[in-house]
């Protein structure tokens, strides 16, 4: 027998809060607009999520983790559904939300920076350790899909740059 | 040919594009010539892969076969592969693979600018997220161009010797179908010819900042719409798909 779900909408919102980018740990899949909405039936539950780079591995993960969260909290007839449009921007990113990548080390994305693509080198990164703007980016491409590789000339450390999307 | 049916070879032919040329690069994964342009490459592998999942999956649900994006990837054979031939040649050397990245980025550049506008929202919404990933990639072959064209006499040689050997396998990018013709009257399809004079003026414009000379080459090879391959594509599909193969429907 199928439980009807109790739960409202905003009530699934505030669990899947808890569900964690697994890359970057502190910030929620919400907070990183990668949670786009909840469709909820009598007993069914739909999840609408969007992936920051289409090719991003964490994707099956966060499934993963929706699915378990969600019947952990009795609810069973889960569906995850992967939409790309509107496309993911790291504008949708809170100022809060950018304070804790600077925590964690990660330079966040500098919005403005988007219209000038053509210029990768141009932009001014700021050290998310010792706040220098002297920095040179090493490489485009980092650890995941969705960073660049950065050096502070200040402090010598290197970092990771969100790169503006 | 219905228009369902066009619908379905167009996408199919936008994910196996991507999907061969994700394998490809993919392959550089550990060769690279330094630690960060393995992962540049890999990075890159990744975008196409992705991409090709995201139409591979619309093109099976156009077909209505009850296949999958991983059916389309793994269980047809050559000749029931579409992508452009430039994208299974084999590797070759850094230098050849970054003429490649050039030739196809700056095209992908200009052809998800059109799809991203398609009347097919889905089309449209793949096509607009992969914009922003293709505009990284084209400053990426780019910037490699400058290096590699202005660097040492032997990397000027080797880029040169890439662009004069890939230059006629870039004619297929802009040949049009009889069966898309419906499609782009519709605004679902892009006019492939349409992007071919702002293609060469930006492609120009990087090879001579690179001080590289235009190929003077006017053959262009063909055959890819008609699943009619060089003998690359086959040896390359013999690794994507032996899992599939020996062990039908093997699930992580």
């Amino acid at each position: 027998m199928v439980n009807e779900i109790q739960l409202t909408k905003e009530d699934l919102f505030f669990i899947l809060e808890g569900i964690v980018d697994p890359e970057i740990p502190v910030v929620s899949i919400r907070e990183m607009g990668m949670l786009r909405d909840i469709i909820l039936d009598q007993n069914s539950c739909e999840v609408i999520i969007t992936p920051t780079y289409t090719g991003c591995p964490a994707m099956a993960i966060i499934e993963q983790d929706i699915i378990a969260t969600l019947y952990q909290n009795g609810i069973e007839d889960v569906k995850v559904t992967t939409i790309y449009s509107p496309a993911w921007s790291t504008d949708w990113m809170t100022n809060e939300t950018k304070e804790k990548l600077r925590q964690y080390g990660i330079a966040a994305p500098i919005h403005s920076s988007c219209s000038n693509w053509l210029k990768p080198n141009s932009l001014s990164v700021e050290c998310p350790r010792c706040q220098s703007t002297q920095t040179k980016m090493i490489s485009q491409f980092g650890s995941t899909a969705c960073k660049a590789l950065y050096q502070c000339q200040s402090c010598h450390e290197p970092f990771d740059y969100f790169k503006c999307h | 040919m219905t228009k369902q049916k066009a619908r379905y070879h167009y996408t199919l032919r936008l994910g196996d594009h991507a999907l061969i040329q994700g394998h490809r690069l993919s392959e550089w994964c550990s060769k690279g010539p330094f630690l960060e342009e393995d992962l540049a490459l890999t990075n890159l592998a990744l975008d196409n892969i992705g991409r090709a999942q995201a139409f591979l999956k619309y093109a099976a649900e156009l077909e209505g076969r009850d296949r999958t994006e991983d059916d389309l990837a793994y269980k047809r054979d050559e000749r029931q592969f579409y992508n452009f031939l430039i994208t299974e040649l084999p590797i070759g050397d850094f230098s050849f693979t970054i003429a490649k990245q050039l030739l196809i980025s700056v095209y992908e550049y200009l052809l998800f600018t059109e799809l991203s506008k398609s009347s097919d929202e889905t089309i449209a919404g793949i096509s607009a997220k992969t914009l922003k990933e293709v505009k990284y990639h084209l400053t990426h072959a780019r910037d490699w161009c400058y290096r590699l064209g202005k660097g040492t006499e032997v990397s000027h040689t080797k880029l040169q010797n890439s662009f004069n050997e890939l230059w006629m396998y870039t004619g297929e990018m802009f040949e049009v179908y009889e069966e898309d013709e419906c499609l782009i009257s519709e605004g679902i399809a892009c006019d492939a010819s349409s992007l071919k004079p702002k293609w060469m003026e930006m492609v120009q414009t990087i090879l001579m900042d690179s001080n590289i000379t235009i190929p003077n080459v006017d053959y262009m090879q063909t055959g890819s719409n008609k699943g009619i391959h060089t003998e690359y594509l086959g040896h390359l599909l013999s690794e994507v798909q032996y899992l599939q193969r020996a062990y039908p429907d093997a699930k992580w």
